[in-house]
């Protein structure tokens, strides 16, 4: 059975950090595992933890009146699942609903965030993964808000 | 060289008969066509289609081509001529040229990975290349489909895509733009599949076409990975007339899209994409 800090090793998210960051921070870690239907976290709970996908999938939603549930994203291994504990109000924005039976690296939110304020350098590797994660989360929202797939092309 | 009067019979529709309609989506239609005259074409290539009294318009060839003269042609009804041919029904006439163009180099994959990236419509010039890479599946190592679409509902062939899979000769990677909580797929862009699907860059040979944006955010994320712009290979979609290289009116830069398109390596094509004045 692998400890907590090999599984570190193994994601993307944290593979690249160095070994005593990794031991760091997996003091904040334990794993934990959602059954397919039920929820990570709903919109408005606090935002208290930062989660590493090992297995399954996850579906971020957002709730419209008359809209009904709508899927925005969905996620999978190795991804990052919340970073709404790095901000105030730490309150999170989606519903994150389990499609298939996840298991997770579940991070302490609030511990992160003391270990990062102790040890800047690791502050700063943390903020620069989640730095890369924006990026190509907002470069695929701006591909999705020009639905490039809608009728431009006239002919 | 074709000879100038074998260049103006080209400027000529035949005519040919509608075997086949069906609906794919809520907006695209495939049809077989009955076109008995029809030469061999090659996956990546187009016909000039002309719906009578209304116009002419290039739709890619998006069937098994292996019979000629029973060509298949996936078409959205966007416009005034592809709304028309879309309304077709079997038995009617349509005015048919080519084939035309430059298609897939399927050849410079052989011995390393196939890697298809489709998004939208942008699948059905790209099946014809599915088909011939799975009829000599022997000579490529993986063979990868990456396809993203609006909605589910917008996805094309998805009982083939479902027999794909279940086959296992061909691995198959799906993403929508957005959907209901009953999808159970993935949801996202479709240059998120890149890094989902595990490509070795040095094993890489691309095929991509879809709208230019994607495609050009596509070949960026491939770009990343170590898969260089020349063995990324797109489809471009220009105002195609004469589909000989005659009118201009598909010019781009140095490239008649007609003539020596519509495939393009992605290191050739995409100064000419990110030229606004082109």
């Amino acid at each position: 059975m692998r400890t907590l800090e090999q599984e570190l090793e193994q994601l993307p998210f944290t593979q690249g950090l160095r070994p005593e960051h990794r031991a760091l921070i997996a003091g904040c870690a334990k794993n934990r595992a959602f059954r397919e239907g039920s929820y990570v976290f709903r919109t408005g709970d606090p935002a208290d933890t930062f989660y590493l996908l090992r297995t399954g999938r996850v579906a971020l939603e957002v709730y419209g009146p008359t809209r009904g549930a709508l899927t925005v994203q969905t996620l999978g291994p190795g991804d990052i699942l919340g970073w709404s504990w790095l901000f105030e109000p730490y309150v999170t924005s989606f519903d994150a609903r389990v499609v298939s039976d996840t298991r997770t690296v579940a991070f302490d939110g609030a511990c992160l965030r003391r270990k990062a304020e102790e040890d800047h350098e690791l502050g700063y590797q943390l903020m620069r993964g989640m730095a890369q994660v924006f990026t190509d989360r907002l470069e695929a929202t701006r591909m999705q808000l020009l639905d490039v797939y809608g009728d431009h092309a006239q002919r | 060289m074709p000879s100038a009067d074998g260049q103006a019979c080209a400027l000529v529709p035949r005519a040919a008969t509608v075997g086949r309609v069906w609906q794919e989506t809520h907006d695209t239609w495939s049809l077989e066509l009955e076109d008995t005259d029809a030469p061999q074409a090659q996956p990546g290539q187009f016909n000039m289609l002309y719906a009578f009294g209304v116009g002419e318009v290039p739709i890619s060839f998006s069937g098994d081509l292996s019979d000629p003269t029973r060509p298949l042609h996936t078409i959205r009804a966007v416009g005034a001529v592809t709304r028309a041919l879309c309304a077709l029904t079997p038995g009617s006439s349509l005015g048919v040229r080519g084939p035309f163009g430059v298609g897939w180099p399927l050849d410079a994959a052989r011995g390393g990975d196939v890697v298809v990236l489709a998004g939208g419509i942008g699948l059905a010039p790209l099946r014809p290349l599915l088909y011939a890479a799975l009829a000599s599946r022997g000579d490529f190592g993986r063979v990868v489909l990456l396809y993203g679409s609006r909605t589910p509902a917008d996805l094309l062939y998805p009982a083939e895509l479902d027999a794909w899979r279940a086959a296992s000769e061909l691995e198959v990677f799906v993403t929508v733009d957005a959907a209901s909580p009953e999808w159970r797929g993935d949801v996202g862009v479709v240059t998120n599949l890149v890094a989902k699907a595990g490509l070795d860059p040095t094993r890489t040979t691309a095929f991509s076409c879809g709208p230019e944006i994607m495609m050009t955010f596509c070949a960026r994320r491939l770009q990343t990975l170590g898969v260089p712009d020349t063995k990324v290979h797109v489809s471009l979609e220009r105002n195609m007339k004469c589909a000989l290289g005659w009118c201009g009116r598909c010019q781009l830069g140095s490239e008649l899209v007609c003539r020596d398109g519509p495939v393009l390596p992605f290191a050739q094509a995409a100064p000419l994409m990110a030229t606004r004045e082109l």
